[in-house]
């Protein structure tokens, strides 16, 4: 028997009343910039690369002061297995090499290397492509891709050779390239998805080469069907048919790498492990079109889409920008010029990070610059325990709890109620009705444990030093008791002590 | 401060504001039934709440912000709706002062308190004025009471109470389903009977047409109330809804057991204080677990308790205590049931 619509409606309405546990939020997505084209930033008078891009150990420069260098030219080397090279954006002259100010919380600057361009954008003559990747072993592969400087461009900067390396112990089934995009305002990877798709489907076949997946998925929310479009179209062209595009239901934060893997493949990434113990690999879209470049072209990592965007930015666009653009000068090229009442922020509103010194440069992370009009912050009231946040943390922490043992330095407690699970997603104190700022006493949280954890590290060893030393002076001790009992023992009788001389 | 740098817009505000708004059917349906003596009570309470917790607050050297959170008015609706209507007024001035103080700032204010501060009050004050507690105004539309639709008589009943008006006592007060079926049980009359010669009428009980608390006994309006809180999410199903289907199942099971001696579910759940303590006070979000299991079962507990009480305990409502009951393993229930945590389930 048909519904009549009269009863579907009452049958969804009801539906509400009991939601199943739905985790995450959903905030305006303000994408604004989602039919911009992406178009080239101009090259600024100069470019500032920071000589750490990544999560792990810094570069060490490979150029000096006064050298001249070549777009795409390797100028600092990665130290270190957890690291990846840096390369000059443009052609130009290296200026000097010295600290300067970086995106970080605390405002600390970075040992940076200043290019200042030539204009003539020349290439490295010779780049090394590996177009006949399928032929070659795949450690070449991965180590082309580490010498490109790639690192995941969603945000969390992994060098991603290392996401690449086959275990014989376990075997990668589901390959995800994560095109989520789920932060409110960003659409670098929405508008990457929509024009350059066929790059993003030729790099997704050489993750699929690498890691050898048996099932791949391309996943995408529903606010950009456009995309999901275009991803599909490229991989019919590609012959891919068997990658599947899954529309997700728009919530954040599910782009989140271990909550989109759960959704994607029902399984979760158990913790202190990697989504590699459970045969998962998730890539950003923006990166799998890097490892395209890197390998087929050999073109390393030296620029990237960034939006944008903001409700004080008069300009806002999807700009193709060179790592080591200051982001003032990109603020100046989109008609930003007084800065008053206004905050610029790398990232989305969710997680993004303010910037303390707005000469800081785009490095490979930097997915959006957002200036935002300032708003007068709630002031904090007392939990009245509505328990919002319990119900939106993708994780399943009990954030007002958590945060009230934080701020009562009370760390014990704090790691029994799983601090260091939290992904800092920022939905507790989004939807807090109290305004408490959930998420900042989880920072100094984690920060007071990990100094803790530093301090009883370093007592643990002076204890065995001083334990050690003990040790060794009541064992010397013994042994010199026991030589002079083998001596008198080896002598019959004592000897008498002859007396001594009368001094004159 | 550092992400996110963008918010929701909710606010403890508004969360009791919406409360309030969700009250407002059974706030007009306590209207209806007591006319001018509904809007004594509850302007009463609510400004004496106010009014209490400015001095207390006065009185402790706190800051004054808290006057303003909406929760002081909230809870002084909420004890207008659970006083009967014939409550004197130093009752309702007795109720708020104990549901400020006692309930609430003695605590350390909004956000510490174990009980709802409403409920704590009224079972302060049942005990320690059963009389004036448990004296059921006859209700408007039923023919025969005081003229309620009068100002003077209604104030008359406010402040120098029911014998001033000069009428016999029971021409203007009636008793509740729930006593009457309890006192009619005590004298060995199998509850079929007293229900018929109550003329219970289970409509009368879903608009709320018979003796009982001001605003307790519309079970329509109460659900209208959770209906619009559940839909805008200010509580969810899991309290609500495990508290009503365990009173319906154990109701339900008693009942087709024994007929005379346990009445039905829709009986117990359209009676007494269930609805509004259901939907209102045992999801009052400071005074009830947080993370769903334990809301679960808080809500279970709650419902167990509440038919024990109705009908082995010596008063013939127990969704108030049972409430207050569950209110004390909160902590317990926080600290035992939290949700599984992402990549630690085995």
């Amino acid at each position: 028997m048909a519904m009549h619509s009269w009863q579907r409606l009452g049958a969804k309405w009801l539906a509400g009343l009991i939601p199943l546990a739905e985790a995450g939020v959903h905030p305006d997505d303000c994408k604004v910039t989602a039919s911009l084209a992406i178009t080239d930033a101009p090259l600024p008078p100069l470019l500032v690369l920071p000589i750490r891009q990544h999560i792990g150990q810094a570069c060490a420069p490979i150029v000096d002061a006064g050298d001249t260098v070549l777009r795409g030219q390797k100028i600092a080397k990665s130290q270190g297995y957890v690291s990846t090279s840096i390369h000059a954006p443009t052609s130009g002259r290296v200026v000097k090499i010295e600290e300067h100010a970086i995106v970080h919380p605390s405002g600390i600057g970075m040992l940076s290397i200043f290019i200042e361009p030539d204009g003539e954008d020349r290439w490295l003559e010779k780049l090394p492509a590996m177009a006949d990747y399928a032929q070659r072993d795949p450690a070449e592969i991965r180590e082309q891709i580490r010498s490109c400087g790639i690192a995941g461009l969603g945000g969390a900067l992994f060098p991603t050779f290392i996401k690449l390396v086959r275990d014989p112990n376990h075997r990668i089934e589901t390959l995800i390239l994560n095109g989520i995009e789920c932060e409110p305002w960003l659409t670098c990877d929405h508008r990457l998805m929509v024009e350059d798709a066929p790059r993003i489907v030729a790099g997704l076949k050489i993750l699929r080469y690498l890691v050898q997946a048996e099932r791949c998925v391309v996943a995408i929310e529903d606010n950009k069907p456009d995309a999901a479009a275009a991803m599909r179209e490229a991989l019919k062209q590609a012959g891919c048919a068997d990658v599947e595009v899954r529309l997700l239901p728009t919530i954040y934060p599910q782009g989140s790498e271990k909550q989109l893997i759960e959704t994607i493949t029902g399984r979760q990434v158990p913790a202190g492990k990697l989504p590699l113990h459970i045969g998962a690999l998730c890539e950003n879209v923006a990166t799998t079109a890097a490892i395209a470049d890197a390998v087929l072209e050999g073109k390393p990592l030296i620029e990237r889409v960034v939006t944008l965007s903001g409700d004080a930015m008069p300009k806002p666009a999807n700009l193709r920008v060179r790592i080591g653009t200051p982001v003032d000068y990109l603020l100046r090229q989109q008609g930003l010029e007084d800065l008053h009442g206004v905050e610029v922020m790398q990232g989305g509103p969710m997680m993004g990070e303010r910037l303390r010194h707005l000469d800081a440069p785009i490095t490979k992370g930097s997915n959006g610059i957002l200036a935002m009009r300032q708003q007068a912050r709630e002031p904090e009231s007392p939990c009245i325990r509505c328990g919002h946040c319990v119900q939106v943390c993708p994780v399943g922490l009990m954030p007002n709890e958590l945060a009230s043992h934080c701020r009562n330095d009370r760390f014990e407690e704090s790691e029994a109620f799983n601090l260091f699970d939290c992904i800092e997603c920022g939905a507790c104190s989004y939807v807090c009705p109290a305004h408490i700022p959930l998420v900042h006493y989880f920072r100094y949280g984690k920060g007071q444990v990990a100094a803790i954890r530093r301090a009883n590290a370093f007592a643990e060893l002076s204890r065995q030093r001083s334990e050690a030393r003990e040790q060794r002076i009541q064992r010397e001790r013994e042994e010199k008791a026991a030589r002079r009992r083998a001596r008198s023992a080896a002598k019959p009788a004592p000897s008498p002590v002859p007396p001594k001389a009368e001094q004159p | 401060m550092s992400s996110p740098h963008i918010h929701s817009g909710s606010s403890s505000v508004t969360m009791m504001l919406q409360v309030m708004l969700a009250l407002l059917p059974a706030t007009l349906v306590a209207v209806w039934l007591f006319g001018w003596l509904a809007l004594l009570q509850i302007s009463t309470c609510m400004a004496a709440a106010i009014g209490f917790e400015w001095l207390l607050l006065r009185v402790m050297k706190r800051s004054l912000a808290p006057l303003f959170d909406g929760s002081a008015a909230l809870t002084g609706l909420f004890l207008a709706l659970v006083l009967p209507a014939a409550a004197p007024w130093w009752v309702a001035l007795v109720g708020a002062l104990a549901a400020i103080s006692l309930g609430k700032q003695l605590y350390g204010g909004l956000g510490y308190n174990p009980f709802n501060p409403a409920l704590a009050a009224r079972v302060i004050l049942l005990v320690s004025f059963p009389l004036q507690m448990t004296t059921w105004l006859l209700p408007l539309p039923i023919a025969g009471g005081a003229d309620l639709t009068d100002l003077t008589t209604a104030a008359t009943i406010f402040f120098n109470g029911i014998a001033a008006t000069g009428q016999p006592f029971d021409a203007v007060t009636m008793a509740t389903p729930l006593g009457y079926v309890k006192t009619a049980l005590h004298s060995g009359i199998p509850v079929p009977q007293s229900l018929a010669s109550y003329h219970y009428s289970a409509l009368a009980a879903l608009v709320g047409n018979e003796g009982g608390s001001m605003g307790e006994t519309s079970a329509l309006a109460l659900l209208l109330g959770g209906v619009y809180l559940l839909r805008r999410r200010v509580i969810s199903w899991h309290i609500p809804l495990a508290f009503l289907a365990t009173v319906a199942v154990m109701a339900a099971v008693s009942h087709l057991l024994n007929p005379d001696r346990f009445a039905s579910a829709t009986f117990h759940l359209l009676a007494g204080g269930l609805m509004l303590c259901a939907f209102f006070m045992a999801t009052d979000p400071v005074t009830s677990p947080v993370a769903p299991r334990g809301q679960l079962l808080f809500g279970i507990g709650c419902g167990v308790l509440t038919w024990v009480i109705r009908n082995f305990g010596s008063y013939p409502e127990g969704a108030m205590f049972a409430v207050v009951l569950m209110n004390c393993v909160v902590p317990l229930l926080d600290r035992h049931f939290r949700p599984p945590v992402y990549g630690h389930r085995s």
